[in-house]
């Protein structure tokens, strides 16, 4: 039965390629929404279950058959992948209509098979839990996305960006093969259940660190995350969405898995995550303060996300290593609740980003302005994502950082003096994430949305309904676990209980704190109503006019003299100059000037770890530079090689040392 | 409940009583207590000019703003009464629902596309971003002397006055009025009494605020103070007074920190622009100090 499932999925797939333009879209959309149904109704039992016992079966021809594993830790990747892949493919069609006049009915085609496939490719990847079908689905799905960022590959910058993308991806594979090849030739067996048995006896933290590696490079934790800027603006916005919302975190599923069978040097693996993270977490946000380009931004601020993530993570890691069973659930539930909640303020904002990129053609920031009388809906869209992405409550992004940052208080006072000097920083770390989020993001809406606009574009109009309603989707599921977070923590801390042997500990904190927040959530909100209704009744009966912007007395305004972007980054970019390096083309006004011509001020943004992977090829190719210098193009150059082989051949063998 | 009426108390007299201490200082006579009220109620009758420029989100910002405040005024313990809204983290959530009005009040100043209220949004949201991990490394270190994580816990252990909590307290004191100065936007970070352009932070983005709106921001100012005000009465006020005592005290601890604030004002120049993130950073690194010398003396309870 599963089999059958399976084979009608693959051919359905492969029939996207045939079907005619007209119905293209509606059968991709047939498809997935099939996909979500068939994986969703297995996940949502095993949450339903009461002990969340996994769910096992095997599909595939009758002498080689799958085995496809769905346990809590699997169902909850799988609804989050679910959801946003399909907001995605709801969202595609709109964003994806003017493309099709531009571009060949095999193109397009091509694009919608690869975005199910990813969308298959993932899921594979949650389920199955052997190593060789793991890592073909791990390739398939980089595979699937570098065909989906190669979109518009005929910008050289789209396809400069999209090799690197899989080259780097290849590099993770190349990690992740290894360290699966390590315990492979040590137990036998190659799979994630086999890593017990090699974990028991052998240092875990060298085998993890080359996992961490693996899947750190898909999640874009910071030295290693630089296809991450690039590939995500290239790719066109329903196919960013999904990459920045699910797709890197299949990294943090990879660690999150593989942390399941980790027997000793859980405190320093802990600590580990826990600096990486840090630093990525506050690195990934400066660097996005920086970014003139709007969805460059929000590439950076998945990074962000991750170091997050990763915090929360390595929080609970560290629970592991003590014995805390409390920094467990506190530390890995609010890690896990933040990848759903990054999914869905991520791909909200990757979707009203592609909106104003359809309308206006341009994603630098500095060449828009007052978008939202034009666009308001989307721009309240990007204010909602704004919010929940700093962290503000009354929205979810506040939730998961709140679990995490209770965690981190909570070891403060539990442990030793390492602990504290490690969580203390950590803490640092987080309150500058948020603060450094809050200035990127007041940045990124009022440059983009507020004031009036930079440069004269030609009228616009809002987009369309069909793009709008997955954005709605998905800010009222942000709205909803904003207010309702019991609702949705407490399913994520029952999953921790099946992937760890702990004493669970009473919940009863945490679902208080929770409590105490809604109602504090609606205090909020009841609050602000009744000072819109008393500010409404007041100025009922006053004289309410409109006006220019007050210049201060200065008569010749406009709209160049705005802050933009740049001029509210520079501060950042002074202070942190050290770490962020942005490179600025001006030519300052010289004394003897007396009417200055017209000058250019332009400021590139650098990436520090921007060689990253870089350093080693960079090597690599000054060496192969040296060798080449044997290829000198005579013939008899070659001949003499040839001969000088064949002479040390012979003299070796006549000393025998053959 | 009883800390946002006995804060409703305080935000009437306190911006009155720096005037009055700044004026006096400065050898006049000064304005009533009152005065800054009274402009507030001429403000709430009159009607208003709303740039063109701007959308809902200059609309939303002011009550959003208010609204944050009052609800972190009602999360805040008063000595001495349990409060039936804190919880484990509930600093954290005090910090970011303050953060969540700043986010509304600085997208509201960059709606009016002013590159005025521009160069003031862009310097709240630096400053706020800079004092934020001061705030946090505070608390942490509150939470690791006392053990606890909710500010009604932390404080009530706090006040068991021993040694520690003495000298830590010391410090705790002196960051939190600096922090107050600091997300008030007051001298030394900015000076509120010069006049529009030359105002370089919270003033200037107010520019195009009028009539209830901006009656309404000036509540939150005051409010704002009083709140302040609250968490370092917290800091001080003994459990084991009576009732009277201590509201007799929390209001002498706000009228001294209201006129400290005006003696202040009166007596210390505005820094330099570019020294400020330096001059704020500094409080980062005091609140690290404290994190240390707590950690030393709870090594030694251990020993």
């Amino acid at each position: 039965m599963d089999s059958i499932f399976l084979i009608t999925i693959i051919v359905a797939s492969f029939l996207i390629l045939l079907v005619p333009g007209r119905i293209r879209y509606f059968y991709a959309l047939l498809v997935s929404l099939f996909i979500v149904a068939l994986t969703s109704i297995p996940a949502i039992a095993v949450f339903c279950s009461p002990s969340l016992s996994p769910v096992s079966f095997s599909a595939g021809l009758p002498q080689y058959s799958l085995t496809f594993t769905i346990d809590a830790l699997s169902a909850f990747f799988i609804l989050i992948t679910n959801l946003v892949s399909l907001a995605g493919m709801l969202y595609s069609r709109g964003y994806l209509q003017p493309y099709v006049t531009q571009k060949s009915r095999f193109e397009l085609s091509l694009h919608y098979f690869c975005f199910v496939w990813l969308h298959l490719s993932m899921l594979a990847v949650l389920m199955l839990r052997d190593g060789l079908p793991f890592l073909v689905a791990w390739e398939l799905m980089a595979v699937s996305s570098f065909m989906l960022v190669l979109f518009e590959g005929e910008k050289r910058i789209t396809l400069k960006t999209a090799v690197t993308y899989l080259i780097q991806m290849h590099v993770g594979f190349f990690l992740l093969v290894t360290a699966f090849l390590i315990c492979g030739t040590s137990t036998g067996i190659m799979s994630f259940d086999a890593l017990k048995i090699y974990f028991a006896d052998h240092r875990n933290f060298g085998l993890f660190l080359l996992f961490f590696a693996g899947f750190g490079i898909k999640a874009g934790f910071m030295p290693m995350h630089t296809w991450l800027p690039g590939a995500h603006p290239a790719a066109p916005s329903h196919v960013s969405g999904v990459m920045s919302g699910v797709m890197i975190k299949m990294g943090i599923y990879g660690i999150v898995r593989v942390l399941m069978y980790i027997q000793s040097d859980v405190y320093a693996i802990g600590v580990f995550i826990l600096v990486i993270s840090a630093i990525s977490g506050v690195m990934g946000v400066m660097m996005a303060i920086v970014q003139h380009d709007l969805k460059k931004l929000l590439a950076y601020h998945s990074i962000e996300n991750i170091g997050i993530i990763g915090m929360g993570i390595g929080l609970g890691t560290m629970g592991l290593g003590v014995h805390n069973p409390m920094l467990v659930v506190l530390g890995f539930g609010g890690g896990l609740l933040h990848v759903l909640n990054h999914s869905l303020f991520k791909s909200l904002l990757f979707f009203s980003a592609g909106s104003v990129y359809k309308r206006f053609h341009t994603r630098n920031i500095e060449d828009l302005g007052g978008i939202i009388h034009q666009m308001p809906k989307t721009a309240t869209f990007f204010l909602i994502g704004s919010v929940a992405i700093c962290g503000l409550p009354p929205l979810n992004g506040f939730i998961s950082e709140i679990l995490i940052y209770a965690g981190l208080f909570r070891g403060l006072s539990a442990g030793g003096f390492n602990q504290s000097i490690a969580l203390l920083l950590a803490i640092i770390a987080l309150a500058l994430i948020g603060g450094l989020a809050i200035f990127c993001f007041t940045k990124a809406f009022s440059v983009v949305f507020l004031g009036s606009p930079r440069k004269i574009h030609p009228e616009v109009k809002e987009v369309d309904g069909g793009m709008l309603f997955p954005q709605a989707i998905l800010a009222l599921l942000i709205i909803a676990i904003g207010l309702f977070p019991v609702v949705f923590v407490i399913p994520v801390t029952h999953i921790l209980s099946t992937l760890f042997p702990l004493s669970y500990p009473d919940l009863s904190p945490i679902t208080g704190m929770l409590t105490k927040i809604s109602l504090l959530s609606f205090i909020l909100i009841a609050v602000v109503l009744v000072l819109f209704y008393v500010r409404y009744l007041v100025q009922k009966k006053r004289i309410i006019q409109q006006g220019p912007t007050w210049g201060c007395g200065y008569t010749a305004v406009d709209a160049r003299q705005q802050y933009t972007g740049s001029s509210y980054a520079g501060v950042i970019n002074e202070l942190a100059d050290p770490l962020l390096h942005s490179h600025t083309d001006y030519q300052p006004i010289a004394e003897e000037e007396v009417f200055p011509s017209s000058r250019k001020f332009e400021t590139h943004p650098v990436d520090v770890f921007g060689k990253g992977l870089n350093v080693i090829t960079d090597f690599l190719m000054l060496i192969l530079k040296k060798l080449a210098r044997l290829q000198t193009g005579y013939i008899q150059h070659y001949i003499l090689y040839a001969f000088v082989y064949i002479l040390i051949i012979f003299v070796l063998l006549y000393l025998k040392l053959l | 409940m009883t800390g946002l009426v006995l804060a409703i108390l305080t935000a009437v007299f306190f911006p009155g009583v720096i005037t009055r201490v700044k004026s006096i200082a400065s050898g006049r006579k000064g304005p009533g207590i009152l005065q800054p009220w009274r402009n507030v109620f001429v403000l709430l009758r009159k009607g208003s000019v709303i740039s063109a420029t701007t959308s809902f989100v200059f609309r939303i910002a002011p009550v959003i703003y208010l609204a944050t405040i009052i609800v972190a005024i009602l999360i805040l313990p008063f000595p001495g009464r349990q409060s039936w809204l804190g919880f484990e983290g509930d600093f954290v959530f005090f910090a970011y629902l303050l953060a969540l009005g700043k986010f509304l009040f600085i997208i509201g100043a960059m709606d009016t596309g002013s590159s005025f209220e521009g160069m003031g949004a862009n310097r709240e949201a630096l400053y706020s971003m800079l004092v934020e991990p001061a705030f946090f490394i505070l608390f942490g270190t509150l939470g690791m002397l006392t053990g606890h994580t909710s500010m009604q816990e932390i404080f009530e252990y706090f006040r068991m006055s021993d040694y520690n909590s003495v000298i830590i307290g010391i410090i705790a004191v002196y960051l939190l009025v600096q922090i107050a100065m600091v997300e008030n936007s007051r001298v030394p970070v900015d000076d509120p009494k010069t006049h529009l352009e030359l105002t370089m932070i919270h003033e200037v983005m107010v520019l195009d605020h009028s009539g209830f709106d901006l009656a309404l921001i000036h509540i939150g100012t005051a409010l704002k103070f009083a709140m302040y005000g609250t968490l370092i009465a917290n800091c001080l006020i003994p459990v084991s007074w009576p009732v009277a005592g201590q509201f007799t005290l929390y209001f002498a601890i706000q009228l001294l920190f209201a006129a400290a604030i005006g003696f202040m004002e009166s007596f210390r120049a505005r820094k330099k622009l570019m020294k400020n993130p330096q001059y704020i950073l500094t409080l980062s690194s005091i609140a690290l100090m404290a994190f240390v010398l707590c950690l030393l003396l709870i090594n030694q309870m251990i020993r």
